[in-house]
Formats: C-alpha cells, structure tokens, sequence
C-alpha cells in the first residue's frame, strides 16, 4: 500500500514536471512576477535611498552647507529643490545612466579628488564646468521639471527678468543655465567662462 | 529621620529664597537715564520686540540721485548676487562687455580709475566691491526725516518748471 504511494507520487511529479501542466506554468510565471516585483521595488527603493540631501551629504558636506541660504533652500513658499531635483533626472532612463556614471564618483571618492577643502576649491571649476555642460546639452531639463516656460506670468516677474525670459530664452537662443550660473552654489574662478 | 526632614526643609528653604532672590532680580529696575534712541526709548532689561524685517524692493525704476558724485542706489534685488575674488555678478551685466545687450547702466569711467588718477584697463580695485557704495533698497519709512534738497540742477520733483 505504502509502496503503492510512493510510487504514485514520484509518478505524479514526474508527470508535472514532464509536461507542463496549468499549475506549472502558473508557478512559474507567478514565481517570475513576485520576483519582478521585489526586484524592481528594491531598485526603486536604492534609487530613493541614494537621492537623499543626507546621504550626498557624506561626500559634499561644503556644498550641503552652503546652499542654505539660496533660494531653492529657504523661500517664501516654503518649496524646496534638493540636490537630487537638480542632478538626478526623474526619467527612468537617465536616472540610470546617471547612476551608472555616479558609480565613478564613488570610484574617484577613494582616490580622494575632492576629500579636503583645498581639493575641492581647486577641483571645483572642472566639476561645475562638467555640469554646465550637462544642464546645456539637455536644455537644462532639470531646472524645467520645475520651471515650465509655457507657465511663466511675466505680469508677475521683474522688469529685469521679463526684458530676459520674453527675448533670449523664449527664442530658444539661451536656455536657463547659460543666465543663471550659481543658482545654487558658491560660484569657482569664473575667468574665462562665456558671459562672465 | 529626623536629619531626613531638616535637610528636606533645608532644600526648600534654599529653593525658596533662590526663587525670590531672582524674582527680585526681575523686577529690579535698570534705569538707562532716560535716554531715547532713533527706536525710542527702552530700558535696559527689557527686550522690545523686534521690528519686522523689511522686504527689498525688486525691481523698480532708476532712482534719481541728490547730489552730482552720489553712487546711485540700487533699484533692484540683489539676493545671492556673489561679488568675490573668483567672480562678480553686477559686472555681468553692468560690465562695459554686457551692459548694452543686457539694458544696465554701464558703469561710468570712475569704476577704471585708481586713487591715483590712472585709468586700468579693467575695474579698478578700489571699485570692485560695489556694494561698499552701492546699496539696495526696501520699502522703509526713515528713521529721521530728511529734509535735504537737490539742487534745481537735479531736482526731479521740480522738472515741470
Ligand atoms: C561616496 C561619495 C559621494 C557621494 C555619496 C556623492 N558624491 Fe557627488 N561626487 C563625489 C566625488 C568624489 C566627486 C568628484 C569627482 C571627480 O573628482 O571627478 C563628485 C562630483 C559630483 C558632481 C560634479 C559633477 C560631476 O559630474 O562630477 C555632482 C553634481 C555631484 N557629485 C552630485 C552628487 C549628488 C547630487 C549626490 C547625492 C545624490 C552625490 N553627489 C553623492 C563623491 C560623492
Ligand atoms: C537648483 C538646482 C540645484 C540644486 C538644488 C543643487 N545643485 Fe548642485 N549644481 C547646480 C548647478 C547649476 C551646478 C553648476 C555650477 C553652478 O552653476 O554653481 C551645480 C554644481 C554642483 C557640483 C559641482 C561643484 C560646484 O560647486 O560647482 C556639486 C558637487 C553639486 N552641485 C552638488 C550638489 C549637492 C550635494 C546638492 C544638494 C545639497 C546640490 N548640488 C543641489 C544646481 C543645483
Ligand atoms: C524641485 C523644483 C525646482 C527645481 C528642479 C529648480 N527650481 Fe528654481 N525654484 C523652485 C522654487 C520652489 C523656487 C522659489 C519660489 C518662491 O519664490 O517661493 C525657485 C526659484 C528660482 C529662481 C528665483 C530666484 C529669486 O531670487 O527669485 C530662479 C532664478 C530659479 N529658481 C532658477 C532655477 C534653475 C536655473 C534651475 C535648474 C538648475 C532650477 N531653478 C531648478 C523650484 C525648483
Ligand atoms: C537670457 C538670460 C536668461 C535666461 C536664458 C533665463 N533667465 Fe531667468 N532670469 C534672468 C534675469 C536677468 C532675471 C532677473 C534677475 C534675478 O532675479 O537675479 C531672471 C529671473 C528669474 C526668476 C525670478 C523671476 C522673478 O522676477 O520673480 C526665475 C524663477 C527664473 N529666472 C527662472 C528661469 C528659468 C527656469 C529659466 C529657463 C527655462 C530661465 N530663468 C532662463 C535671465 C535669464
Ligand atoms: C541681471 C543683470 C543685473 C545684475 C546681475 C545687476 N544689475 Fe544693477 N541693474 C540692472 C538693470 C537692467 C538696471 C536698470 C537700468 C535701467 O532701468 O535703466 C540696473 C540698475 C542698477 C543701478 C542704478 C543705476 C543708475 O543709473 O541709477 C545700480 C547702482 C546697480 N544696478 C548696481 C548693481 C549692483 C551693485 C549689482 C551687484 C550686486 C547689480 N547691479 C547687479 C541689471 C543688473
Ligand atoms: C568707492 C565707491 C564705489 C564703488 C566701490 C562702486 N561704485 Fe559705482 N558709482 C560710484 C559713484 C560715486 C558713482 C556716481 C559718480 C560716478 O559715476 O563716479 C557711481 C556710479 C555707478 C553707476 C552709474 C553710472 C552712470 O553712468 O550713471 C553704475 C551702474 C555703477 N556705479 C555700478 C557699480 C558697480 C557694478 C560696481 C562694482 C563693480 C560699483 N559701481 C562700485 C561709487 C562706487
């Protein structure tokens, strides 16, 4: 009888692993669904962890500092931009590519290129130059998540502004970043440097 | 026991005429000798409550100037305009360079010159930190009235005549 079963049993899974049953192929896919889930859950999870002010904090502790008296930190609206807003895209697909590029900072962390004041006050210049050159090339895309042209209310802008916003940059002649340079930070040695 | 209680009621004691001692403190009263300040008076321990911080004007028109060789106010906001040895933003738009395409006020040929009276080729040093005379401006009533008048020459107010 017992023998009976045994057989019985190795027979039946035999036969639903052999062919590929309905539940089988439910497991599998359901296996593969769960799996999709925690997989990009815990990638989604990473991506927030490392966009926080407090973990660029680690390696940027100056900038952290300086930046609290800029507008995108203190406002009348209480609305704030953190560094992430402005240096990690919200696109998926750019949000990788910068990821994957970020694993080189952690690289050049451990040589040590910006790890004392002096270091970084000399480093500085090629850093920001690097980023003025990113926000260029996309059109400063992270500055418009934010900032969208077609909403603009030039009734409610500066003089100065307006005479700026409704000329060179509604021409697509200049866009945000090429105006306004050190929006956020202490600015390095600008000699040399377009507009300046 | 009996040292329990007396040193319960020695602490009390203690606690009690500490308290009274620095309510006395309070009420104490600092004459300043009556005098008055441009803020009114007030006597010494006591904290007035502090004014409300006054908010910079924007942007606004030119402001006329009082007397020929005043630095002439600044009529816009200047919120984290860095002017420092590694870069000046008011000469990125008030520098001879970007003055005309931007619509500023180039700054005037004194800017060039040294104590001197030579003329550099670039800012003087002297003039490069603008707003050790250049100053912004917030919608605040004067503290003195001031009843200093242009001469006609630059009396605004006066121009219909
Ligand atoms: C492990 C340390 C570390 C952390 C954490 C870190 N950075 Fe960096 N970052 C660096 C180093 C080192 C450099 C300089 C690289 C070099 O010298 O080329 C750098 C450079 C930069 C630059 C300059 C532009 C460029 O392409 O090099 C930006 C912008 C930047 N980091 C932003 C951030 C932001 C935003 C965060 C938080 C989300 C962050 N970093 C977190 C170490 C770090
Ligand atoms: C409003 C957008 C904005 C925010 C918010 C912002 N940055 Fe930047 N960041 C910039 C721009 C633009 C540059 C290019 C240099 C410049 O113009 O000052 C830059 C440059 C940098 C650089 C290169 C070195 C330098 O000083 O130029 C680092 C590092 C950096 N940012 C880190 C951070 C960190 C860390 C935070 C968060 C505390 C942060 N940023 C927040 C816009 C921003
Ligand atoms: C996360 C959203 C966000 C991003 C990203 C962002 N900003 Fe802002 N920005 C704000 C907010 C909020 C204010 C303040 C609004 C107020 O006055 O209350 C502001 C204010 C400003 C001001 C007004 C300064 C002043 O003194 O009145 C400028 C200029 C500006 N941002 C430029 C930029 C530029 C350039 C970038 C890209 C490098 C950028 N911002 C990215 C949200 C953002
Ligand atoms: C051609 C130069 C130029 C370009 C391009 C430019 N700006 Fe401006 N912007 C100015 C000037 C000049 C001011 C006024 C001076 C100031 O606020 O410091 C100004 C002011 C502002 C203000 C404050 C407006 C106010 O009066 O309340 C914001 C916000 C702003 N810019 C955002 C942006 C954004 C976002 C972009 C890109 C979509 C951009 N600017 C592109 C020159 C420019
Ligand atoms: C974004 C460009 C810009 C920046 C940056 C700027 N200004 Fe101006 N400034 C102007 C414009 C435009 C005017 C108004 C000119 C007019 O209306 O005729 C002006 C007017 C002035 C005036 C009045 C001139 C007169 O003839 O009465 C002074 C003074 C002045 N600015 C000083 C400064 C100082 C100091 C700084 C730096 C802290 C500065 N500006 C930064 C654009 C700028
Ligand atoms: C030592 C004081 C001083 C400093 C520093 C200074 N200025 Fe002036 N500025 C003046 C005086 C005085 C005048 C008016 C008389 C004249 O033109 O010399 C003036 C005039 C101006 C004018 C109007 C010019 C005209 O033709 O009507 C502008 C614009 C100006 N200054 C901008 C600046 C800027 C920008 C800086 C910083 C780079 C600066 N000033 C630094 C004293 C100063």
């Amino acid at each position: 009888m017992s023998d009976n079963n045994k057989t019985g049993l190795i027979a039946r899974l035999w036969q639903l692993f052999s062919k590929p049953a309905k539940i089988a192929t439910g497991a599998v896919l359901g296996m593969g669904f769960i799996g999709g889930i925690l997989f990009w859950g815990g990638f989604n999870w990473g991506m927030e962890a490392t966009n926080t002010e407090a973990f660029c904090s680690g390696c940027h502790a100056p900038i952290v500092e300086e930046i609290q008296s800029t507008i995108h930190y203190s406002n009348r609206s209480g609305v704030r931009a953190i560094c992430s807003d402005c240096h990690v895209p919200h696109q998926w697909t750019d949000k990788i590519v910068r990821k994957v590029q970020a694993s080189k900072e952690l690289v050049m962390h451990f040589i040590g290129t910006i790890d004392t004041p002096e270091k970084f006050e000399a480093r500085r210049k090629h850093l920001a130059e690097r980023e003025w050159h990113r926000l260029k090339e996309n059109d400063s895309l992270e500055c418009r998540n934010c900032h969208d042209f077609q909403f603009m209310d030039f009734t409610e802008q500066g003089k100065r502004a307006v005479t700026m916003h409704s000329t060179s940059l509604a021409s697509g002649d200049k866009t945000c970043i090429d105006c306004h340079k050190g929006i956020a930070h202490a600015l390095p040695d600008m000699s040399g440097v377009e507009g300046w | 026991m009996k040292t329990l209680i007396s040193s319960m009621v020695a602490s009390l004691l203690l606690v009690t005429s500490w308290a009274s001692a620095n309510a006395v403190d309070n009420e104490e009263f600092v004459s300043n000798g009556g005098l008055s300040s441009l803020r009114g008076q007030s006597e010494l321990n006591d904290t007035k409550q502090a004014e409300q911080l006054k908010k910079q004007v924007k942007d606004d028109k030119v402001i006329d100037r009082n007397y020929v060789h005043q630095p002439p106010l600044i009529p816009h906001q200047i919120r984290d305009y860095q002017v420092d040895l590694k870069s000046n933003k008011c000469l990125s738009c008030h520098g001879w360079k970007f003055a005309g395409q931007i619509g500023a006020t180039k700054i005037s040929p004194t800017h060039f010159e040294t104590a001197d009276g030579l003329t550099l080729s670039d800012v003087a040093p002297r003039r490069y930190f603008c707003l050790q005379c250049h100053v912004p401006q917030a919608d605040a009533p004067p503290l003195i009235a001031n009843d200093f008048k242009a001469v006609d020459a630059l009396d605004a107010a006066n121009s219909s005549r």
